[in-house]
This record gives C-alpha cells, sequence and structure tokens, in this order.
C-alpha cells in the first residue's frame, strides 16, 4: 500500500507539478557554484521559483516552508555541459532513439526540443543524482550541420524545455570530414558553402540555390551567421582548434564554443587569446583516434591556467543516460591536484565547471547556474561532498519546486531485496 | 569519444576481416605415424615467457591495508621481498634492517587490481579499423581462436591502467559476437616485447561465451542460425555434443585428428578451461546454468550480469561469480533493468561480486566503480565493510580466473603485487601513489621514470606526458 501511495505521488507530480512557494534551505554547507569557497551554515531562500537570497546571515521569511539541511552540502543543481539527455530511452531500439536527425534530409533546421521526453527514464534517473539543466544536443549524422540543441531541465512535469534553440551544432575533425565525404578539406569547404548558401537565402530567394541546403536549413542558419545563435563545434585535435580559431576571424559574427578538445591543453593560449570558451571531455587520456593522440586528464586544469573558460560536458560518452557521472567527474580532477606534475582543478572551480560554466557558456550565467539572487531556483541538499562517491541528494529543487527522487531503477531496486521467491510470485510485489 | 563499447553496444560495428581457413585443423606431429598410443601434442604451445622484474626488498608501515580478502588492518605493516608477500600485520610486524621503508601515513595498501574483463590489446587505442582484433566474427562458434593472438603488447591502454587504476592483472577475453568467442589470456600489467612476456604464469585458460543479444543479431543479419534466443541454445547444444564426441575420442587411446576448437572445449569438459560466459538477464543465465549441468560444465563467472540481482540466491547455490558494471544501463534492451544496488544485493545474498571494466577507461577507476557500488548497496542498509569492497577488485577476480593462490590477497608468500593509494582507494579524491608488480616498482607517481610509454606513443604529442 505504501508502494502505490509513492507511485501516485510520483504519477501526481509529473501531471500536476506542485505550485512554487517560498522555501528557506537552512543550516547547510553552501556552494554558490562561481568558483568561492563553500561557506558554513548558509540559507538559500527561494521564492516563485526563483532564489531570492543565499548566504550566511539570510533572514528566512515568514511563512516559508523550511527544509533543515545542517551537516548536509548545499550546492545550485549540476548543470550537464553537453548530454543527448531526453532523446534516448533505450540507445539500441530505433524507435525509442532520437539522437540524430534520422533521414530526415534536413540537417541544421533539426531542433531537438519537441523530442526531448520528460517521461524517460534517463531524466528520473539523473534527477535523482542531483542533475537539474542539461545542454541537450543532436548527435551529427552524415551532416556536419546536426540541428538545433536546447537547454533542458530535469523536473518532474510536462515541459522539460528551458531553451529551445539555444544553439547549432556542428561536426569538424574526424567526425566532420567523415560527415563531409571523408576528408578534413572537403569538411570546411561544406562549412563556408553551406554559410554561403545561407547567406544567399538571406539576400532573397532568387540568390538561393539549393546545393547543400534546404530552404529551412539555410533560414536557420543565419541565426549562426549574425550571432544570436552559439554554434557548438565538436572538435578534438591540436590542428583542428587552429584552423577553427582562424575561420573565426574570417566570420567574427559567429559566436564559437567548442565541445570536446580533448588536445586544448596544446594550444591553451590561443584558445584563451580568441577568447573561445570550451566544453571539455573531462577524463579523455588515451589516443582513442589519432586526433587525440595528446588526450591526458590534464587538460581542462591546464586550459583553465592559461586563461580558458572552461565546463565539463560529456559527448559521445554515454551521453543519454548516465550524466550522473558529472560529479565524479569533476571529482577525478581535484584528486590531480595531488598527483605531480598534473594539472587539476581546485574542488570550488571543479563544481563551478558543472555549474555555473556551463551556464555562463551556453550565454544563461544570469538566470542558471549558481545561488545567486535572480537566478532559477535549482538547489540540491546533498548527505555530503557533493563530489565524492558515497554521496547522494536527499532534495532537488528545479525552479523552486521539490522534486521526486524515486524512479525506475529503484523499484526495482525494492522489489529484488531479497532476490528469493516470497509467498506470491515477484510480479506481485509492488 | 569516450565510450569505445565495440563489444557491448547493439550499434556496435565489428570487425569482419577474416582470419583464412581458421576452422581448418591442423595435423598434430604424431598425427601421420601409424600409433596405437593417443596423439601428444603441446597443451601450451606459445608458454609464459615473463619473469618479474628487478624488485627490491620493501616495507610499508604505518598504513591502512585491505588485504583483499575481506580483512583489514590499521596502522599496519606490509613487507615484500624477492617478488613476493613476506609478511602483514600489525605495528609491530617485525621488518628487517636495511631495507627501503616507506611511510604510509594516511595512506592505504591493497592488492593489485585484477580486472577479469578487458579487451586492451585485442581492441586497442587508436580505435582504428586497422586495429579490431576482438570479434572473430565470422562463425557463431569460434571456439578454435586464442585472445592472445591477437594482442597487441604496446597499446598505451595498459599503462593507463597500471597508473590511475593500479591494475596489475587482467583477463583479456575475445568479444561477444560469438555464443563461443575463443580462449581467453590472462595478463600482468607489465609491457613487453611479445605477448608471452605478458602471460600470467600458470594461469588457466578461459573460453569466452556469450548469450543474448549479440550472437543473434550478428548471425540474425547474416541470414543465418542463431537468429534468436532458442536458435543460441541450439548451436550450443550442438556443439557441446560434438565436443563430448571429441573428448571421447581423444580419451579413447586411439589415434585421432586435432581440432583446435574441440581441444578447447575439452578443456573445459575436462575442467581445465575456465567458462567466462557474457550473459546480461536472468532468465537467461538460469538457462546456461541448466545448459553446463546437462554437458558436464561449470560457469566460473558471468560477466555483465546486470540481473543477476534477480537470482542472487540461484548463483549462489551454483557458486558462479557475477563481473558487474556499478551503474552501466539503458545502452540496450538487455541492459534494461540494470539497477545501481545489483552488487550490494548479491553480496547481501552472499554470492561472488566482482566488478569488472570491459572498458579502456573504467579499467582506470575501477576502485571508483566499487566504492559506488558499494554506497548503492549501504544506502539500502546493507552492512558491507570497504575491505569487502575491495575484495570484489582483488581476491574474487582473482579466485574466478583460478590464479587466487599466487595473487589477489596479501598473504605471505603470494606475489608481490600491490598498490599503495594516496588516500582510501574508495574516495574520488585518491590514486595510485606506487604500483608493484612481483615486488618490481613499475609505476610511482612521483617519479617520471617510472612511468611506462609504449613504443606507439614515443615521439608523438603528450609523450611521456602525466596522462
Amino acid at each position: 500500500m505504501k508502494h502505490l501511495l509513492l507511485a501516485a505521488a510520483a504519477l501526481a507530480s509529473l501531471t500536476a507539478p506542485a505550485v512554487a512557494e517560498t522555501i528557506a534551505i537552512t543550516g547547510g554547507k553552501l556552494v554558490v557554484g562561481d568558483g568561492s569557497a563553500p561557506m558554513d551554515g548558509g540559507t538559500v531562500i527561494v521564492r516563485d521559483g526563483t532564489i531570492v537570497a543565499a548566504g550566511k546571515g539570510v533572514a528566512v521569511p515568514a511563512g516559508a516552508r523550511t527544509i533543515d539541511a545542517t551537516g548536509k552540502w548545499v550546492t545550485p543543481g549540476v548543470f550537464a555541459g553537453f548530454s543527448r539527455l531526453g532523446l534516448s530511452e533505450v540507445d539500441a531500439v530505433n524507435g525509442t532513439n532520437d539522437k540524430g536527425g534520422g533521414r530526415s534530409g534536413f540537417s541544421a533546421a533539426i531542433d531537438v526540443a519537441p523530442a526531448i521526453d520528460p517521461f524517460r527514464s534517463p531524466i528520473a534517473v539523473n534527477r535523482s543524482a542531483g542533475v537539474t539543466r542539461a545542454v541537450v544536443a543532436p548527435e551529427g549524422g552524415d551532416r556536419i550541420f546536426a540541428g538545433q540543441g536546447a537547454i533542458a531541465d530535469l523536473g518532474a512535469d510536462t515541459d522539460p524545455v528551458t531553451r529551445a534553440r539555444a544553439f547549432q551544432f556542428v561536426e569538424f575533425g574526424e567526425a566532420g570530414a567523415e560527415a563531409s565525404g571523408g576528408s578534413r578539406s572537403g569538411n570546411h569547404l561544406h562549412f563556408r558553402a553551406m554559410l554561403r548558401e545561407a547567406q544567399d537565402h538571406a539576400a532573397g530567394a532568387d540568390a538561393f540555390d539549393d546545393d547543400l541546403l534546404k530552404k529551412e536549413d539555410a533560414r536557420v542558419l543565419q541565426a549562426v551567421l549574425r550571432g544570436e545563435q552559439r554554434l557548438l563545434i565538436h572538435v578534438e585535435g591540436a590542428n583542428d582548434i587552429l584552423r577553427l580559431l582562424e575561420l573565426k576571424r574570417e566570420f567574427p559574427a559567429i559566436k564559437m564554443v567548442f565541445v570536446g578538445a580533448s588536445e586544448g591543453w596544446r594550444v591553451a593560449s590561443q584558445l584563451a587569446q580568441a577568447g573561445v570558451p570550451v566544453i571539455a571531455s573531462a577524463l579523455n587520456d588515451l589516443p582513442a583516434t589519432f586526433e587525440m593522440l595528446g588526450a591526458t586528464q590534464s587538460n581542462i586544469g591546464r586550459m583553465k591556467d592559461a586563461g580558458v573558460k572552461v565546463a565539463i560536458g560529456m559527448i559521445n560518452d554515454r551521453d543519454s543516460h548516465q550524466l550522473r557521472y558529472t560529479t565524479q567527474y569533476a571529482g577525478n580532477l581535484v584528486s590531480l591536484q595531488r598527483v605531480p606534475r598534473a594539472s587539476g582543478l581546485t574542488w570550488d572551480e571543479a563544481f563551478a565547471a558543472i555549474s555555473s560554466a556551463p551556464a555562463e557558456i551556453l550565454g544563461l550565467g544570469d538566470r542558471l547556474g549558481s545561488l545567486k539572487a535572480g537566478r532559477a531556483g535549482d538547489v540540491v541538499v546533498w548527505d555530503g561532498d557533493p563530489l565524492e562517491l558515497t554521496s547522494a541528494p536527499t532534495h532537488v529543487l528545479i525552479d523552486g519546486i521539490e522534486q521526486p527522487l524515486g524512479n525506475r531503477q529503484d523499484r526495482l531496486r525494492d522489489r529484488y531485496r531479497t532476490p528469493q521467491e516470497g509467498a506470491l510470485p515477484k510480479a506481485y510485489e509492488h | 569519444m569516450l565510450t569505445r563499447s565495440r563489444y557491448t553496444l547493439l550499434a556496435a560495428p565489428l570487425a569482419l576481416i577474416a582470419c583464412s581457413n581458421t576452422t581448418e585443423a591442423p595435423k598434430s606431429a604424431s598425427a601421420a605415424a601409424p600409433a596405437e598410443k593417443p596423439a601428444k601434442f603441446n597443451k601450451d604451445p606459445y608458454p609464459s615467457t615473463y619473469k618479474p622484474y628487478p624488485g627490491m626488498a620493501t616495507a610499508i608501515r604505518n598504513v591502512t591495508i585491505f588485504d583483499g580478502e575481506g580483512g583489514r588492518i590499521d596502522n599496519g605493516v606490509v613487507f615484500f621481498a624477492g617478488d613476493k608477500i613476506q609478511s602483514i600485520g600489525g605495528p609491530d610486524t617485525p621488518i628487517p634492517a636495511d631495507i627501503a621503508v616507506f611511510d604510509g601515513a594516511g595512506k592505504y595498501v591493497t592488492p593489485g587490481i585484477i580486472d577479469i574483463h578487458s579487451h586492451l590489446g585485442d581492441y586497442p587505442t587508436p580505435s582504428v579499423a586497422a586495429h579490431d582484433d576482438g570479434n572473430e566474427a565470422t562463425a557463431p562458434t569460434t571456439p578454435e581462436v586464442w585472445a592472445e593472438h591477437s594482442v597487441w603488447p604496446q597499446d598505451p591502454g595498459f599503462s593507463r591502467a597500471l597508473a590511475n587504476g593500479g591494475v596489475t592483472s587482467l583477463q583479456v577475453l575475445p568479444g561477444s559476437a560469438n555464443l563461443m568467442g575463443g580462449r581467453s589470456v590472462v595478463l600482468k600489467n607489465v609491457y613487453a616485447r611479445t605477448v608471452q612476456g605478458m602471460k600470467f604464469p600458470g594461469a588457466p585458460y578461459g573460453l569466452k561465451m556469450a548469450c543474448g543479444e549479440n550472437p543473434k543479431r550478428v548471425y540474425g543479419a547474416k541470414g543465418r542460425m542463431p537468429s534468436t534466443r532458442m536458435g543460441n541454445l541450439a548451436v550450443n547444444r550442438q556443439t557441446w555434443i560434438k565436443a563430448q564426441e571429441y573428448k571421447k575420442k581423444r580419451d579413447s587411446g586411439k589415434d585421432f585428428t586435432r581440432d583446435i576448437g574441440m581441444e578447447t572445449l575439452a578443456g573445459v569438459l575436462d575442467g581445465d578451461i575456465k567458462i567466462q560466459n557474457h550473459c546480461y538477464r536472468a532468465d537467461e543465465m538460469a538457462i546456461v546454468l541448466d545448459m553446463a549441468k546437462e554437458f558436464g560444465y561449470k560457469v566460473s563467472t558471468f560477466h555483465h550480469a546486470v540481473e543477476a540481482y534477480k537470482i542472487g540466491d540461484l548463483l549462489k547455490e551454483n557458486e558462479v561469480c557475477s563481473a558487474v558494471w556499478a551503474d552501466w544501463w539503458g545502452f540496450k534492451m538487455e541492459a534494461y533493468d540494470a539497477i545501481p544496488e545489483n552488487a550490494g544485493i548479491l553480496q547481501n545474498a552472499g554470492a561472488c561480486v566482482i566488478i569488472h571494466s570491459d572498458d579502456e577507461n573504467q579499467i582506470q577507476r575501477l576502485n571508483q566503480e566499487a566504492a559506488k557500488a558499494l554506497a548503492n548497496g549501504r544506502r539500502m542498509g546493507f552492512q558491507i565493510s570497504d575491505a569487502t569492497a575491495i575484495s570484489w577488485l582483488t581476491y574474487n577476480p582473482a579466485k574466478a580466473l583460478g590464479i587466487d593462490k599466487m595473487t589477489g590477497s596479501l598473504k605471505p608468500g603470494k606475489m608481490a603485487d600491490l598498490v599503495l593509494w594516496n588516500g582510501n582507494p574508495l574516495s574520488v579524491y585518491s590514486r595510485p601513489d606506487k604500483v608493484w608488480v612481483d615486488g618490481a616498482l613499475l609505476f610511482d607517481a612521483s617519479d617520471a621514470k617510472r612511468r611506462p610509454v609504449s613504443d606507439f606513443e614515443l615521439g608523438q604529442p603528450g609523450e611521456g606526458d602525466v596522462k
């Protein structure tokens, strides 16, 4: 009966989310998420979905519901810097997998927003691990422009999209070359030619030649050309990064963000000088491809030291299901500080790399990613250090609404706590 | 690009480069001679040439020790010399004079980590098609292939597993495209010019088997049997019947023609070769256990075993280990019911638990995978000690590989395979400080010269980098 009630509660929260209220989270070790040090005994006030105050000595408003976080940690929700969350239930079951644009024939115009499904189980599983926002990108297929990605929230409600069409995603390097007929020169030519077609389309329908782009793709790419829509570029190798920095000079209005960047450390000073932010893979340290020969776990630390704006993101790394690895990856970068000759991050920097940094890189730092007045009320209370393997959330708030922490995996766990059969088959235990 | 699970995922590309005539049995040297006696052949034609590297008598004192068999010693001492553990105990354990002594204050010692499921060498990095040597995906059963004949000893992955993961031994398996994928090989995690120079001396061979989606997909796509799970079983059972006939012929004392695939299967029926069975679903594991009974062999370990938690009682009763991930899930249908409490529930049920990687990245963090599995088990209310979680990475895989008399725990007389961690190995903030293999110091975080650089990495960007 208890299980029934819980299940009903979970369903109810999906169909009719609780209205936002005023919540005070008191007494915890407070992490703002901007790279500053945690403070003991901090208070966070969330009202109508938004953070109104966070810090020490913050008064609790009358009538606020209080969550006592004494002995716990209080942080912004984890912001997954790159993912395919909500686009796949079972990767290898085609009907559930919407990560790519398929055989639609479109490229840049693809928009993942309607495919992000809040009822898919990876949303609930990762929410219960403290992930509250995610960059969601389409997978590139046989075209370099994969389409428009979104910023999603992991709330248990019917609207998972925080910002649709937040960026365009494009493949460079080996994957881009493969999508361009098998060579990097083809990749660069495709990039220029597609942008030129988009420009022609803007100049008037008569000038448009749909060699490479459908009209819809051309229309969408104009936002990239004007710098209104960020361009997230998957690139790994040092040479490819340098050549992209040259392209940036050619198209100065385009707001480039590099994703992956396993060899970013080799060209860190150039990246810093160009002011291109990076959403980097945290732990790549194998020469998985020839464009990753220099891969090292010190990559992010070295780029950070050189002045590059860096966030942690997972690309092609179980990126539809395992966003819960984000905190573990950040913790590993902290551990590098104790390895001679390695470059890691301080704890404060590491947490910023999974909260405020991705928000800022996506241009949403004033709304998301940190516990500051005016930001969305994404707050997680943890039973310990959030980067440590043993810790788990006790409370998750998204837009100021306390979230259910159960998921399908928990139900299986409870059913099979004792593997032996009981008086009735397991199918009756629910 | 972090994930490259060609052998696990349904969408995985498979190596299709066929070897020529691998199924044609070569004649044994004595087969042509008229003889009444059974044909004699060399059961170990590619023997280990591994020799321990030189070490020095060493003691670590004032250190927290997890002995690998579930024991913990605070403020302990471990002393090793001549490639063997000499003594282990509390602070009063005597240490000879004139030997190297490390103060382990704040640090931890464990046995060397053992990964029972790796494809390093067979799917090395860089992961280019020319390196796809893990699946002989040209026939549903290929017990005739041996993983060691694919291992590239220069795979840069070996060094990362050593330096970041403290891995001192690993089983390299052929992939899971086939019902019977071939023989595994157990390696010491040392660089050598030849694979024989890495082979764990005296380790039994394993036979990789696979149930479930992979074989039926690969061969169904070729329009041949098996294309279903019932087809999987049928092909397996027919093959075991042939193996029984072959074994009978071999044991009859009469002359017979060698068949290297059948030699492997007969080796399983003899009890000399251990079954390492890729299998996800609980119902399929139960069927495989019955098949093993039908033909008189034993399954050592179910690998991946994401639904093992549903049948902990059955696995315990049959004394089968489950080698599991901490939390992989959802990449294919048979991984849909994976839960992060799998290991904890199995441990609580009294079944044998192993944490494995099947991955060139997670092999570098098996300690962290065990920590996650432990934390999830404890959150359910199960009392599981840190020391028990370490046994999931040391003694239990050693037992399942048949090398537990030699390694896997810190007992006097065993190989001096051990890791000194700079903190509790179950914390995300800890890393290997030093790693010894047979008493030889092969990794030292503070010594750039004690960090292997494979041939492939010489002259490349990042050569000798801390990685």
